[in-house]
């Protein structure tokens, strides 16, 4: 143990010596640190805080639109390609759906006492509940009886209750709806952000008693056009596979021969994810490089200072030499002290890193994650920055002709 | 014990080279207390760090204890240095920062042997048990002095060798040192080879090797 410990002891004496020349050394290790660790902690934070935001539409979520994105800026809405009949097939022929539903909007005037406004009402399946994973906060969503008898009934997003309703209840409350008139039976809980436009703005009705408030469209073959439709898998890792199906399907019931362009798009939450977590990924390692660049800096002025040290102790190192000290033993212990000096600093790095992205996620609003593999990895590469950088200065003191070293002042 | 045969020993310099010795011949026997003496450039430092296995010739063959050393490696030669060579030099040579007990213990450091209790014989043996605690800055310099021979003989070497132990030293504390080097050897009879320009201080020795121009020019007993 104590071979083990003397050239640890020799180096810390050599490390304390210079209290203030060891301090500032050591700042460059400490500021590179800090930052790979609050710039990575922040990068992370910020995809888990997004990915989680993904997770809450439901990773597990496809949306099917009309029309297509590659028709140079042409916008898909205005297609009427995607039909209940489309939905209803996908529904019987493709393999791991949990539910399907469709919609269509349309805008139309709401009317609450003396409150007036143009909104777009968006008629759906009552499947769109459990596809969009809804909660309600009040009152109940509308059922397949409602949908069968085209029930007037009206279920409302938060922002929509508070610009219509403000504080009141409106579960019962009666609402004008272009030339009709709709009950509210219930409240959707916030949930902030959603693929489908916001889950808090939405006025949503039975399909059917949209379709009756507004001409129906039919299509050639006499379908009943809808404008989206959304659907849930039962295993998120099939979610390519069934786009795939879907997509096969369409192309068929569309008769979109080879060559011609889907005339619908289709996105899964699984592939948003899997973007973005790349994006951020990319980001992440951006941010984490540009702090490496200090810790090289930061390295570079410890193998500076360990010159410095190695040619001030020249006479030391003759001594050492002269007692029988092998080439080895000069050796590691400059590299031992160059080592030590970057742990230090890395372990404070650390602690005042994990400081900052705890003050970033107080104080700027952003989430931040310091994991447990970026912490040892930063706590490593400064005990691998001192090794690498100290390596020529303590190269460089074992090589010492004792005799040179001993004349020295 | 020490069988120096032909030994030359060339520096470069420049484009010139400096012959500082040649062909040096000296055999010294276990137990023996030699004196070096010799004007300055005669190449009495070279020989003793020969001896010391600090350097190696450039030629001829230096044996110790019957092994020739002066084809070693530099591992080899560090490891001669830490067994068998106890070395006491002008100007002390001890580390500064660390106590007069921890430069004793760094004399056994890298033989290997580790013994709090062995370095505290040894500074008792030269007077110092008191200042054991002492850094070499608050110690005058024949405590010094007393201090690197305790460093010296702490791991027991056969060999002991001086260079001018008593150049830095006022007449006092060096007569001091010599009669305490003098004690060592009776004692213990340990080798003792020293470099000295003090006429008086080798004539307490047993045998006086005068150097000149790098050659043993006389030697005689006393």
């Amino acid at each position: 143990m104590k071979k083990f410990f003397d050239p640890l002891i020799t180096a810390w004496v050599g490390v304390t010596t210079h209290k203030l020349r060891s301090f500032l050394t050591t700042l460059g290790i400490v500021i590179g640190i800090t930052s790979v660790i609050t710039l990575m902690s922040v990068g992370r934070g910020t995809t888990a805080q997004v990915l989680s935001n993904i997770e809450s539409i439901g990773a597990d979520l496809i949306s099917i639109r009309a029309g297509s994105f590659s028709f140079g800026g042409v916008r898909g809405g205005t297609a009427q390609t995607l039909t209940q009949e489309d939905a209803d097939t996908i529904a019987l022929q493709v393999p791991y759906i949990t539910a399907v539903a469709s919609t269509f909007s349309s805008t139309l005037q709401l009317v609450v006492g003396g409150e007036n406004m143009n909104s777009q009402v968006t008629g759906v399946t009552p499947a769109y509940q459990q596809v969009q994973k809804l909660e309600m906060t009040s009152g109940a969503f509308f059922t397949e009886y409602d949908y069968q008898r085209a029930a007037s009934v009206v279920v409302l997003g938060s922002n929509v209750v508070e610009t219509l309703f403000g504080d009141i209840d409106p579960v019962g409350q009666q609402i004008r709806m272009g030339r009709g008139i709709v009950r509210v039976i219930g409240v959707l809980e916030s949930k902030g952000f959603s693929m489908m436009g916001s889950v808090d703005d939405a006025i949503l009705i039975p399909l059917t008693a949209l379709q009756l408030a507004v001409a129906q469209t039919r299509t050639n073959q006499g379908e009943r056009v809808v404008s989206t439709i959304v659907l849930t898998v039962s295993d998120e890792e099939q979610a390519e596979f069934v786009v795939d199906e879907i997509t096969v399907l369409l192309r068929d019931r569309h008769r979109l021969g080879p060559g011609v362009d889907d005339d619908f798009s289709i996105i899964s939450t699984q592939e948003i994810a899997s973007t973005i977590s790349e994006v951020t990924g990319t980001m992440t390692l951006l941010l984490g490089a540009i702090a490496a660049i200090s810790l090289l800096v930061g390295g570079i002025g410890v193998m500076n200072i360990m010159l410095v040290s190695v040619l001030e102790r020249t006479r030391e190192i003759g001594i050492r030499k002269a007692l029988g000290a092998r080439e080895s033993d000069i050796w590691s212990q400059f590299l031992i002290e160059a080592a030590l000096l970057t742990l230090t600093g890395g372990i404070i790095g650390v602690i005042l890193g994990w400081g900052a992205s705890l003050l970033i996620s107080r104080y700027a609003g952003l989430t931040t994650v310091v994991s447990a593999d970026i912490v040892v990895l930063a706590v490593s590469v400064s005990v691998g920055i001192g090794l690498f950088f100290g390596f020529y200065p303590a190269w460089s003191a074992s090589r010492l002709n004792p005799i040179d070293a001993l004349r020295s002042e | 014990m020490i069988k120096l045969q032909d030994i030359t020993k060339v520096y470069p310099m420049g484009k010139r080279e400096l012959t500082v010795l040649n062909g040096v011949n000296i055999n010294i026997d276990q137990g023996e207390l030699v004196a070096i003496m010799g004007p300055s450039g005669s190449g009495k430092s070279t020989i003793l760090n020969l001896i010391g296995c600090l350097d190696v010739p450039t030629s001829g063959s230096y044996f110790l204890e019957d092994n020739e050393v002066s084809r070693l490696s530099s591992k080899e030669l560090a490891r001669i240095r830490g067994q068998k060579i106890g070395f006491i030099f002008q100007t002390f040579n001890l580390l500064p920062r660390i106590t007069a007990l921890a430069n004793v213990e760094m004399g056994m450091r890298y033989v290997g042997k580790r013994d709090r209790q062995r370095a505290l014989e040894a500074l008792d043996r030269v007077g110092l048990s008191d200042r054991a605690g002492h850094r070499p800055t608050e110690l005058s310099g024949g405590e010094m002095q007393r201090v690197a021979i305790a460093r010296a003989l702490v791991k027991s070497p056969p060999l002991l060798l001086a260079d001018e132990p008593t150049g830095n030293l006022d007449s006092q504390s060096g007569a001091e040192i010599i009669s305490m080097l003098q004690s060592l050897h009776a004692e213990q009879g340990i080798t003792l080879i020293m470099i000295t320009h003090d006429t008086n201080i080798a004539h307490q020795c047993q045998r006086i090797i005068h150097l000149k121009d790098g050659q043993v020019v006389r030697e005689e007993k006393v």
